[in-house]
């Protein structure tokens, strides 16, 4: 774990090294640009979906779910950060108090 | 941003920006420890990582059980816009040497926010320090107490915290979602991603959904 947190301390920060290093032709092409704005989208959502559905190999639909409801819910009414994020832990809690799944 | 601040407004925006940020530092002390990380690992990578999406991401694929590297490798990949940041902010704050190794450290989303709007280097510079400044001590010091808290807490299924990750992450995404292409981005990636969860170790379905960034930036290029 060690390992992980070190290497990603070390690239991120040569990340942010290299933009401001490196000459702005090199990486403003339109190609690059387009997807260094698409990857994000791309990773968060993907994340969204495994920290939901996914149980190990398996694809589960639990309380979970409802949480990101909630989160959805919240978002929508402009909620800020914490709010969100409380909201949707408490939601599943709940979810799993009541019909204990 | 329609108007431009005075001096006194730039930092004042900053430090506000920095307290608003100290509220995902906490969610991410408290989720770290509870996916098994210790407080000092936790602690760590807010200090050296310092980009929060990374941060997070490293986290939910350690949650989900994936190998610590491929939660880096997924990390890294989130990483690559903060080089973009950098490209746009090279000119605008025009530092150099060790100047520029030190802000580098700064570049963030918030940082970038508050200072690629400003019409001098002095504004820029006032921006991007005041908000990269504050939102790096109030991250940190959220961090340790977020974790430090996380570790008294009891099961993280029994307080929904597995399903906090998921929401953290959403909020993340929202404010990216206002184009077509990326709502379709974003669902395709999530389907690539679940559709491999079966076949795959935990951290790669979340690797694989990146090339579907690689293939509509593609796709959209060669129209």
């Amino acid at each position: 774990m060690w390992t992980a947190v070190i290497v990603s301390g070390i690239g991120c920060y040569l990340l942010k090294i290299a933009g401001m290093s490196v000459p702005p032709k090199i990486l403003q092409n339109p190609l690059v640009e387009r997807v260094a704005d698409l990857l994000p989208v791309a990773l968060l959502s993907a994340l969204i979906a495994v920290q939901v559905f996914a149980s190990g190999h398996e694809l589960v639909v639990d309380a979970r779910l409802v949480g990101l409801g909630v989160a959805v819910g919240a978002l929508l009414l402009r909620a800020p950060f914490l709010v969100v994020v409380i909201a949707a832990a408490g939601a599943a809690a709940l979810t799993r108090l009541w019909f204990g799944g | 941003m329609s108007s431009r601040p005075p001096d006194g407004g730039i930092v004042r925006d900053g430090v506000a920006v920095g307290i608003a940020t100290g509220a995902y530092g906490l969610s991410f002390g408290a989720i770290a420890v509870t996916s098994g990380l210790s407080v000092a690992q936790a602690c760590a990578l807010s200090l050296l990582t310092f980009t929060g999406a990374s941060q997070f991401a490293l986290v939910g694929v350690v949650a989900a059980g994936g190998a610590p590297m491929s939660g880096a490798a997924t990390a890294l990949l989130l990483g690559t816009r903060n080089a973009l940041y950098g490209l746009r902010l090279a000119p605008l704050l025009a530092w150099t040497g060790w100047r520029r190794l030190g802000a580098a450290h700064l570049v963030i989303d918030e940082s970038t926010a508050m200072s690629v709007t400003r019409g001098t280097t002095e504004e820029a510079r006032v921006g991007f320090l005041s908000a990269g400044l504050s939102v790096f001590v109030l991250w940190n010091l959220a961090t340790l107490i977020g974790a430090v808290a996380g570790e008294s807490l009891g099961d993280p299924a029994d307080l929904g915290l597995d399903a906090a990750v998921g929401a953290a992450f959403l909020a993340l995404l929202w404010p990216r979602l206002h184009t077509r292409t990326n709502q379709v981005v974003a669902v395709l990636a999530a389907a690539v991603a679940l559709g491999v969860v079966p076949f795959t170790a935990a951290g790669v379905p979340v690797l694989a959904a990146g090339a579907v960034a690689l293939l509509a930036g593609v796709l959209r290029s060669s129209r």
